[in-house]
């Protein structure tokens, strides 16, 4: 097993509202291998997004990460003045945001957005910058790069411009990108798409994502690795087909069980009872007891990690060990 | 009209095809060549006074003056040709609403940026002064400040800077705080690029279409703002007269009958302020996308 390229370790972010303190992410822990791809799940609200801000240090106030640490390649992050974080954003950490729309300034042309962030992190010739501009376009499935380069955002569709996101997150050949549910306002076929080229080129490039969804069918088919976020916590974590095969958390089981393609034609789709609590208000011990029917006693308090081989959970009474004591 | 090669020429396609902006546009165009050249086109040049004869004074259009030509407009009481007055003073009132024009669109946009850019107190303050500014009358304002620094074309184009520039920071602030918020700029900022480049290169063009519009209305608006300070006596030396003061100075014959004095520099006025209007309107339809067809 070689180094991580990234580290996350107990991290807590919390905001600080009038309200009270939320707690959006509460210990959070993960390895990610070079060229690795893991899937982050949960419901909305369930801390993925925020992991995803609190890793790249993007966070606004009132949050704050209170504490755990975030080494990339042996550096850690939470502790860097916000200048050196700046020159590692964009070069060594990048992020896709969900929005294509959004992420590209309909002033410009793709080529023109495309120099500019080169220019923030290196000083290339011109020819050389539109080089690699139109190579990255021709890397993410765009046709005609070099004549796209001279083309505005407008002129392209929601599934080109964020294959252009993507090809700018790729431009300085980041160790790791955040991507934050960046197929979530693009049509299936599309995605399905966007999905395999980027597993190949975290193949390729060797670059490690982390993938931000809520959608479990789309991440399962991409990462090699998942982990299941409720209530700012990670509830199970381990191989994509290991979890899926075999849940342990109650919760991982139930978004299991509620996929649609595990439904019966005809029959109602299953759910998961109740939603997601307030972060305001946890309840003291785990925040999916309200909701789950395998609850007793013990579980007003909080359960530990369980680590089995390369997976784990935080339950008392984990799904397919009834008997807690096999394997 | 498909014609997807540069933005400047999608808009120029999109504006050909309201008629009446075009003539408008025509109409601008050739007013402000009239102005630019009017040393060359009229037939006398009315800021030289030994040019003036008082002979020749309040003559009715299609007089012949001891010039020896024709006097088409007839002349104003100081004996100059109303046409060439007319011509000169166009090219003041040109002159004065686009330097003020621009002068302010300047000073507001850079007021109006740094206040949504920086935000907190910075942007309290500039907005604050700017509201409070708006809500004076910009006439008065212009008086006053025309009243304290005197006359003359720089005093006047500060008066006309001082009563606008707001609408301007408004706009700019406006546009710039929605901006601000959009992914592309927080990406942008979260790189090591240096904040003026963000905002050069990613802030400001997006916030120029609304600006535009301002400016077409806000020149417009300083031009007969800048009549009106003429016609009350506060704009420019008598010795050289803009299109407000030559209606101020025909004012007092209206009643007997030379009405020609007054109603052709107003006429003129009129013309150059209704097509910079409808310029104006045509540009703001085109950029505002909630009345398009």
């Amino acid at each position: 097993m070689t180094e991580p390229v990234l580290s996350v370790k107990n991290l807590s972010t919390h905001f600080f509202t009038r309200g009270g303190v939320v707690k959006a992410v509460d210990g959070v822990s993960f390895d990610l291998a070079r060229g690795e791809i893991m899937g982050l799940v949960g419901e909305s609200g369930s801390g993925k997004t925020v992991t995803g801000f609190s890793l790249i240090g993007l966070l606004d106030a009132p949050g704050r990460i209170v504490e755990g640490s975030v080494k990339l390649n042996g550096t850690e992050l939470t502790t860097l003045s916000e200048r050196a974080m700046r020159t590692r954003r964009g070069s060594e950490i990048s992020m896709i945001f969900q929005d294509p729309i959004a992420t590209l300034n309909p002033m410009l042309t793709i080529g023109q957005q495309m120099r500019l962030a080169i220019d923030a992190h290196e000083r290339l010739s011109p020819q050389a910058a539109e080089a690699r501009s139109a190579e990255l376009l021709t890397q993410v499935g765009i046709p005609s790069a070099k004549a796209r380069l001279r083309a505005y955002p407008h002129e392209f569709s929601g599934g080109m411009r964020q294959r252009v996101a993507i090809a700018i997150a790729l431009l300085h050949r980041p160790a790791v990108i955040v991507a934050d549910e960046p197929t979530t306002a693009l049509d299936v076929s599309i995605q399905a798409q966007i999905l395999f080229q980027m597993r190949d080129l975290a193949r390729e490039t060797g670059t490690a994502m982390i993938w931000i969804s809520h959608d479990l069918a789309v991440v399962s088919s991409l990462a090699s690795k998942l982990a299941v976020m409720y209530a700012g916590r990670i509830v199970e974590q381990g191989p994509t087909a290991t979890l899926l095969r075999d849940p342990r958390h109650p919760y991982t089981a139930g978004l299991i069980a509620s996929l649609p393609a595990m439904a019966k034609p005809g029959t109602p789709l299953t759910q998961i009872p109740g939603s997601t609590p307030s972060l305001l208000s946890l309840p003291p011990g785990c925040p999916f007891a309200p909701r789950c029917d395998r609850a007793d006693d013990i579980c007003k308090t909080a359960p530990e990690m369980t680590m089995q081989a390369n997976r784990g959970w935080r339950c008392f009474h984990p799904v397919g060990q009834d008997a807690g004591v096999s394997a | 009209m498909s014609n997807t090669s540069t933005p400047l020429r999608r808009f120029w396609a999109e504006f050909r095809e309201n008629r009446i902006a075009v003539v408008a546009l025509v109409v601008v165009v050739v007013l402000i060549l009239l102005a630019v050249f009017a040393s060359l086109v009229s037939p006398q040049n009315p800021y030289d006074l030994a040019n003036l004869s008082l002979m020749d004074s309040r003559r009715p259009p299609g007089f012949v003056g001891t010039g020896g030509y024709t006097h088409i407009l007839g002349t104003d009481p100081q004996g100059r040709d109303l046409l060439s007055a007319i011509l000169y003073g166009l090219r003041i009132s040109i002159q004065i609403g686009l330097a003020a024009g621009f002068v302010s669109l300047t000073i507001g946009t850079t007021l109006g940026i740094l206040a949504a850019y920086v935000g907190g107190r910075v942007e309290a303050l500039i907005m604050r002064l700017v509201d409070l500014q708006l809500s004076f009358p910009a006439i008065l304002l212009a008086l006053v400040i025309v009243a304290l620094l005197g006359q003359g074309k720089a005093q006047l184009i500060g008066a006309l800077v001082a009563a606008q520039y707001a609408y301007f920071a408004r706009t700019a602030y406006g546009a710039a705080k929605a901006e601000r918020g959009k992914d592309y700029i927080e990406a942008a900022l979260a790189t090591p690029l240096s904040a003026r480049l963000v905002v050069w290169r990613h802030m400001l063009p997006n916030c120029t279409p609304p600006l535009i519009v301002v400016a077409t209305v806000q020149i417009a608006n300083s031009i007969s703002l800048e009549a009106t300070l003429s016609f009350l006596g506060l704009g420019l030396p008598v010795t050289e007269p803009s299109l407000g003061m030559l209606i101020s100075n025909g004012f007092p014959y209206m009643m007997s009958g030379r009405y020609w004095i007054s109603v052709y520099p107003g006429v003129a006025l009129i013309i150059l302020i209704f097509a910079i209007n409808i310029v104006g309107d045509q540009v703001r339809d085109q950029f505002n996308p909630r009345l398009r067809k």
